[in-house]
């Protein structure tokens, strides 16, 4: 939500396959005794890490060990001894089948698939018409949208719910249908698309606004329409801001439990990921071997998303904004 | 930039083509949203496979919004030629425009609404809602709560971020690596943070097994007794906040590094060949330049401080542990205690406390693009 002011967006620290940006003289270069990468340097980093690491290493060590090995010892005993340690994957077996986390994921995906990309589209046309279309009340509109920003997603949960189980009514005239849009998917992608709206609209206009004029006007000369620019011209042009909002907006409604809790509820039939993983929690806390690998299979799809197209989240967190 | 056609819409029908351009603009998205309701219906109560549903969920949603656009830009191909080109700006940013006013706006002013009204939404009860904010002895533990989270999750989070930045960016190999390992959080849910930090803090009482919580291991090896570190008002706050520094740190420590790297070379080097030492360098040359950005980050954070709901939620027993957070108090009035008045009550306690952050944020900003 917040928007971070950082100068140069091409340069990707923290990614695997950039260099880092800027070298200083080395020992050899001479210039000055820069104390690069010293002993301490090294250790503080290495130990900073180590730490970070231990909280997702006990996860993913205890989630394949055996039900009494996790009962008796610390996970820490299984690295010591890994030959002694009874090693299973019959906890992931568990957790897909009776832990219904196989229904939960394929959930998880038909939620976060579509409220990635709805917002994405509704957001880039309107994004297009805010800076390449003329028509009165265009900075009014955007403001407003931009303003949405502000508003907590607490706040619209309760009046979006009665929307959904009763419609709106004022003066008997039925404003909004009650369309009975509580527990389905149509109910959450357009609640996830809201919410996303205002913050993809304003990334995506200061990227789209940004092109260079010359292009579209040269299209236009040449007769495309406007869907035909948008289409054409746009939406391959934009790929890099499309890209880095939508990392953000598949971690946020995958890692979601708030709006999913509210909108889909925690019945087996519809319940994501997250909700399932909750719901474990509060039956079966002490099941540690079951508990942590539901956990990890809520980790595998966003680790996987966010290591492959880690170039680009990156980029947008510095380039750009982050969702609040 | 120039796009003269709505220019030549003749006088005499202007005030006609504004009234149809407003009822075109609301009536084409709508439209096409039942439309989208009625193709999707049977998603809901199919007992059919849940992967046939995914694949066709998947399919509709994605295929669907693009239908609606093309049908729509279709629609208005079909318009007189002279007031075509009016209405086409209203069929890219309608949708967006309609989807925001139905789930943004009038929730916001439903909310306020609703907080003035009893349990059920009916009567109308005056301030006593926010009377039980302000009074209840959950709600002011609470608040005092999300205080502690709005200062402390930043501060550890900003310092901690800082600080390894700054190091890293001295390190000569594996500076991306180590970045990325601190980053990994990031990617993961509350939920499954939650999740990580339990067993973390497990405890068994004498008697009753092993305990295998590491915080407790090293509490043991020290020669202490277990303690159940979850119950231990009101320290067991600060366990459920290292949780959040854990996972937002990587994203400030990101944000601050390349901060760090737009840092012009020159100015550290002089700094340096004038004797100033590694510290000096950093407290009176990286700090002060980065500045703003330093600011920036520390809004997110305390935005997302501010909306904490997963972790307390999860980790369980927020009443009897001390651990509520108004987030949390929200969802427990609206849904487990079904006091819809009180609930709406609390979200807008929260979106108040809110504005001031982001107004101070967006007029930071502006300072910036200013400068710039």
């Amino acid at each position: 939500m917040s928007t971070i002011p950082v100068p140069p967006p091409d340069r990707t620290p923290g990614t695997t396959d950039t260099p880092p940006a800027r070298k200083r003289p080395g020992k050899t270069g001479g210039t000055v005794g820069v104390t690069q990468g010293g002993w301490f340097v090294r250790i503080a980093v290495a130990v900073t890490v180590l730490i970070w690491l231990i909280p997702a290493a006990g996860v993913l060590v205890t989630s394949f060990r055996g039900a009494d090995d996790v009962r008796t010892t610390g996970w820490w005993s299984a690295l010591w001894d890994p030959f002694g340690t009874d090693w299973t994957f019959e906890n992931y077996r568990t957790a897909l089948d009776s832990g219904g986390f196989a229904n939960a994921f394929l959930n998880s995906l038909a939620v976060t698939v579509p409220a990635t990309i709805m917002p994405i589209a509704v957001a880039a046309f309107a994004a297009y018409a805010f800076s390449w279309m003329e028509f009165r009340g265009r900075h009014l509109m955007f403001v407003l949208v931009v303003g949405l920003m502000v508003v907590p997603l607490q706040m619209a949960l309760i009046p979006i719910l009665r929307l959904f189980v009763g419609g709106a009514e004022i003066g008997g005239v039925r404003l909004f249908p009650d369309l009975d849009l509580n527990g389905s998917f149509l109910g959450i992608w357009l609640a996830h698309t809201a919410f996303g709206l205002p913050l993809a609209t304003y990334l995506l206009r200061n990227y789209i606004g940004s092109l260079p004029s010359s292009i579209i006007e040269s299209a236009r000369i040449d007769g495309a329409d406007n869907f035909t620019i948008f289409w054409r011209l746009i939406v391959p042009l934009s790929v890099p801001a499309l890209a880095a909002f939508g990392i953000f907006q598949f971690l946020w409604v995958w890692n979601d439990l708030l709006v999913a809790y509210v909108f889909l509820g925690g019945t087996a039939d519809t319940r994501v990921v997250t909700i399932a993983l909750a719901n474990l929690v509060g039956a079966r806390g002490q099941n540690w071997q079951l508990l942590t690998s539901a956990a990890f299979i809520t980790m595998v799809l966003p680790l996987v998303v966010f290591f492959s197209l880690q170039r680009y989240f990156v980029r947008g967190l510095t380039a750009g904004s982050v969702k609040g | 930039m120039t796009q003269t056609t709505t220019a030549t819409a003749p006088e005499p029908s202007r005030a006609w083509t504004t009234v149809a351009r407003i009822a075109a603009a609301l009536a084409i998205p709508i439209g096409g949203f039942f439309v989208l309701g009625w193709l999707l219906d049977f998603l809901k109560d199919d007992d059919a496979n849940r992967l046939v549903i995914a694949v066709v969920a998947i399919g509709a949603g994605v295929v669907g919004v693009f239908a609606l656009f093309w049908a729509m830009d279709t629609i208005v191909d079909w318009l007189p030629a002279r007031v075509r080109e009016s209405f086409r700006p209203y069929v890219f940013v309608g949708p967006a425009l309609a989807i925001l006013a139905v789930f943004m706006v009038y929730p916001v002013v439903n909310t306020i609404v609703i907080s003035f009204r009893d349990a059920r939404g009916d009567e109308f009860v005056g301030l006593d809602n926010y009377e039980f904010v302000f009074t209840n002895t959950s709600m002011l533990r609470s608040i005092r709560n999300t205080f502690g989270w709005i200062v402390i999750v930043p501060l550890c989070g900003v310092t901690i971020g800082l600080l390894f930045a700054a190091l890293a960016d001295r390190l000569r190999r594996g500076e991306a690596l180590a970045k990325s390992l601190i980053f990994l959080p990031m990617a993961i849910s509350f939920v499954g943070a939650s999740v990580t930090f339990r067993l973390i803090y497990d405890y068994r009482p004498e008697g009753f097994g092993t305990n295998i919580g590491l915080l407790n291991a090293i509490w043991m090896g020290l020669g202490n007794d277990p303690v159940a570190w979850l119950s231990q008002q009101p320290w067991n706050n600060l366990l459920l906040m290292a949780i959040m520094v854990w996972m937002q740190t990587g994203f400030a420590m990101v944000v601050l590094s390349a901060a760090i790297k737009s840092i012009p070379d020159e100015i550290i080097e002089a700094a340096r060949i004038d004797g100033a030492s590694e510290m000096q360098v950093f407290r009176r040359i990286i700090v002060p330049s980065i500045v703003p950005t330093i600011v920036v980050v520390t809004t997110y954070m305390v935005i997302n401080a501010m909306k904490v709901f997963d972790i307390v939620f999860v980790m369980g027993n927020p009443e009897s542990n001390g651990t509520e957070v108004i987030a949390e108090r929200m969802i427990r009035w609206f849904f487990i205690s079904n006091h819809d008045g009180r609930g709406a009550a609390i979200a807008v306690v929260l979106f108040v406390a809110i504005i001031p952050v982001m107004v101070w944020n967006v007029r930071k900003f502006r300072e910036q693009e200013a400068m710039r």
